[in-house]
């Protein structure tokens, strides 16, 4: 293990429950990983699958999506038609071999600034333990090596 | 034009040797039931038993996806990376059919129109195309309906006929003779063969002539609509076209700093010709069809002297719905 | 054969049709066939090789906007057709459908119930070859489908011959396009290529009907419709066979389960 590595996550949350309860974590003085950098969304519903790719794209090593629990959403049902998203979405990286165990997906309430505490701890721990995600990263860096990249671009054999 | 003979054997360790003093070299790579041009590190993988690869050999001087230059931004300053030609390697193609070789002849007229482009030619003067005659074709095929033929030498600087064991080698440009010359020892005498006999029988499907006469003055035609009609409006036809040449240029930016890059593009696509205004003058397919062929046939022709078509059929092949482009051009021929 | 040309005249001598879209010889398979009038019908023909599916022009405004249309379809095509008419794209009186009988009979089928009783009834034709290659790549490591994918996907050259071939690609303005801001890099590389097949499968979760279309128009060959065939499967493991309530991802039920949310 590579005592070095800094795992850098992106937080995708919901404005009602999850950020509140990111708040809440503060106000309570609980102290966790500082490896998160929060985005807020109006609702789960919001949270477009694209953005956890172009998270991934551009540097990120985890990503961690969060917002109300069932039957809380504030908008009554942003978060089930978010959940059914992620399930075909988590399986669809799964089966083309993006590495799911980088996506984090939680329920946190405005009321639960200690599971945020928690949930941002365990994901740091476990990204430091996968190391970085340079393999979808190499796809993004398509054209830094320019000559190289189009030698292997005229590879196109296929079956 | 010279004309040597070399054993199969010698022409592998040829390429190895090529190879091996740092030539990056294209060939025909077989996988599955598709085959493609492919950079190769071992003669080994060379495969030559397909009528036509998948896509054609363009891509070595017009890639999918090119860099033409860089910029950073940095205090105000903005600092420009030209395209540097110093990183383009040495490059020969193995295995290009003369339909192929042919192709680069309209590429090199679209380049060098007005502004001679850069990347192009750099990339152009650095390969050298070691052609391959046909020995069999397919029902796609009508090189021979324009102009063409299996053992047309016109675009490559070697061309090879299979004979018996090994092939006839005609040199036909310098940058072919310093090559072969460079190994000599490879090559053999003048087998003294006719190489008709060895060459596929391609079929003439329509008279260029009377395809000549008439789609110059078709604009108005109403064969484009019902020619087009089951088009998908895909670009499969164009990317895998030898000849086709038309580009998009965008705009890969990340934040104060960024590439600017050339990529193929389609004039089948419904946004090609998209105005800002949101006006578009190509709206129907038909015209994007019409457009295609006048190009090939009319335009081209006309401007730059070069037909933008050489018959290797493989728009036919790669089309979804069997835009049979030699059937349509017989239809015009006969109109 | 003859009985879908006679059909077919038939309704163009009633005036029931404006267009016919069926499938005539080609090259090498049948291919698609627009017939204006009686006379262009007797080109027709329909037999378990016409594979493509003619669904994907029933939304073409150029061809069939205002006009009364016939069509024989195969099985995938009935299914998008149905899954077309959930989407309101289609209207029942200006379709008139032919399908084809398990036993190589011509079936008219004059509404949406027909069309989804006849789905009902047939069995889908078999996937064994597709089915195997998912199962090769199930069992592949997740380091391995990585592999896999990145290097078929970085052939694509972006013709977007899968999204043209596709039936349920119908929208006047692909997520493609969208460049304020650019969402999906419109140039070939390997991760642009990747994130536009995710979104196009995405896209057609719980709308495709696993036609395979954008695999066969694929030029060079990506096995692309194996990514829809297994959406397809990960929908109706997850949520059932399709109903009229709407579409997978526009509807949803407290009880949907999952395993990965903590």
């Amino acid at each position: 293990m590579n005592n070095e590595f800094e795992p850098k996550i992106l937080a995708f949350v919901c404005n009602w429950c999850t950020y509140a309860g990111a708040d809440l974590t503060g106000t309570s003085r609980i102290k966790y990983a500082s490896n998160v950098k929060i985005v807020r969304f109006p609702c789960t519903g919001r949270i477009d699958f694209m953005l956890l790719l172009k998270a991934f794209a551009n540097g990120s090593d985890g990503v961690i999506v969060s917002g109300c629990h069932p039957n809380d959403c504030h908008y009554t049902s942003g978060n089930f038609h978010a959940r059914r998203r992620w399930m075909l979405f988590r399986s669809l990286l799964d089966f083309m071999g993006i590495d799911i165990r980088r996506i984090q997906f939680s329920w946190v309430s405005a009321a639960e600034g200690a599971k945020w505490a928690d949930i941002v701890n365990e994901t740091v721990a476990s990204i430091r333990e996968l190391g970085p995600y340079t393999e979808y990263r190499k796809a993004a860096d398509f054209l830094a090596d320019n000559e190289a990249e189009l030698a292997k671009e005229m590879e196109v054999n296929n079956g | 034009m010279e004309r040597k003979y070399i054993s199969h054997n010698s022409l592998m360790n040829w390429l190895t040797q090529l190879n091996n003093e740092g030539n990056q070299i294209y060939a025909p790579v077989a996988k599955g039931n598709k085959t493609d041009y492919k950079h190769i590190t071992s003669v080994e993988e060379i495969s030559m038993d397909h009528i036509q690869t998948t896509q054609s050999a363009k891509a070595v001087a017009f890639p999918r996806t090119e860099k033409l230059f860089s910029y950073t931004k940095k205090n105000g300053d903005v600092t420009l990376q030209n395209f540097d030609t110093t990183t383009i390697p040495e490059t020969v193609v193995f295995g290009i059919h003369p339909c192929d070789a042919a192709g680069f002849k309209p590429l090199s007229g679209i380049f060098n129109w007005d502004t001679p482009d850069l990347p192009f030619n750099e990339r152009m003067k650095r390969t050298t195309l070691i052609a391959v005659s046909c020995t069999q074709c397919d029902e796609f095929c009508f090189c021979t309906s324009v102009n063409g033929s299996p053992g047309n030498t016109t675009g490559s600087d070697i061309l090879l006929t299979p004979i018996k064991d090994g092939y006839l080698a005609e040199i036909i440009t310098e940058k072919g003779k310093s090559l072969v010359d460079k190994h000599s020892s490879f090559f053999e005498a003048d087998p003294n063969v006719n190489k008709e006999e060895y060459l596929a029988q391609v079929p003439v499907q329509f008279s260029l002539e009377e395809l000549n006469k008439k789609i110059s003055n078709m604009f108005e035609s109403p064969v484009w609509k019902q020619q087009s009609e089951r088009c998908l409006g895909c670009g499969a036809c164009a990317y895998v076209c030898p000849t086709c040449a038309c580009f998009d240029i965008q705009e890969d930016a990340h934040g104060s700093s960024g590439n600017r890059l050339r990529c193929w593009d389609a004039c089948g696509f419904s946004l090609f010709t998209m105005h800002t205004s949101g006006h578009n003058p190509r709206e129907m397919q038909s015209q994007r069809w019409r457009q295609r062929l006048l190009h090939k046939f009319s335009y081209m022709p006309e401007r730059i002297s070069v037909r933008g078509c050489t018959g290797c059929g493989r728009c036919s092949r790669a089309c979804p719905v069997d835009m049979n482009i030699a059937e349509h051009l017989t239809e015009i021929a006969a109109l | 054969m003859d009985e879908l040309r006679n059909k077919a005249k038939e309704m163009f001598d009633k005036g029931e049709i404006d267009i016919f879209i069926g499938y005539e010889e080609g090259t090498r398979n049948p291919r698609p066939l627009f017939a204006n009038n009686a006379d262009e019908t007797q080109k027709l023909v329909f037999n378990d090789k016409c594979t493509g599916n003619l669904a994907v022009y029933l939304t073409r405004k150029d061809l069939v906007k205002g006009k009364k249309v016939g069509i024989s379809a195969s099985y995938y095509a009935l299914k998008s057709i149905a899954q077309l008419f959930v989407e309101n794209q289609l209207k029942e009186e200006n379709l008139k459908v032919f399908g084809l009988s398990s036993d190589g009979q011509i079936r008219t089928l004059n509404s949406l119930e027909e069309i989804k009783q006849y789905l009902k009834d047939t069995p889908p034709p078999p996937k064994v070859e597709d089915d195997e290659l998912i199962k090769q790549i199930d069992a592949m490591s997740s380091a391995e489908r990585w592999a896999f994918w990145s290097d078929e996907l970085s052939k694509c050259f972006k013709c977007y011959a899968c999204r043209a071939a596709c039936p349920m690609c119908y929208c006047t303005k692909c997520i493609v396009e969208v460049n304020r801001p650019q969402w999906i890099q419109p140039w070939a590389s390997t991760l642009g290529n990747m994130e536009w097949q995710i979104n196009r499968v995405m896209h057609m979760a719980g709308r495709c009907s696993d036609c395979g279309s954008c695999g066969t128009a694929c030029p060079i060959g990506i096995p692309i419709h194996l990514l829809t065939h297994k959406m397809s499967e990960t929908v109706k493991a997850n949520f059932g066979d399709p109903n009229d309530k709407g579409n997978v991802l526009s509807t949803f039920k407290p009880e949907d389960k999952e395993s990965f949310i903590l």
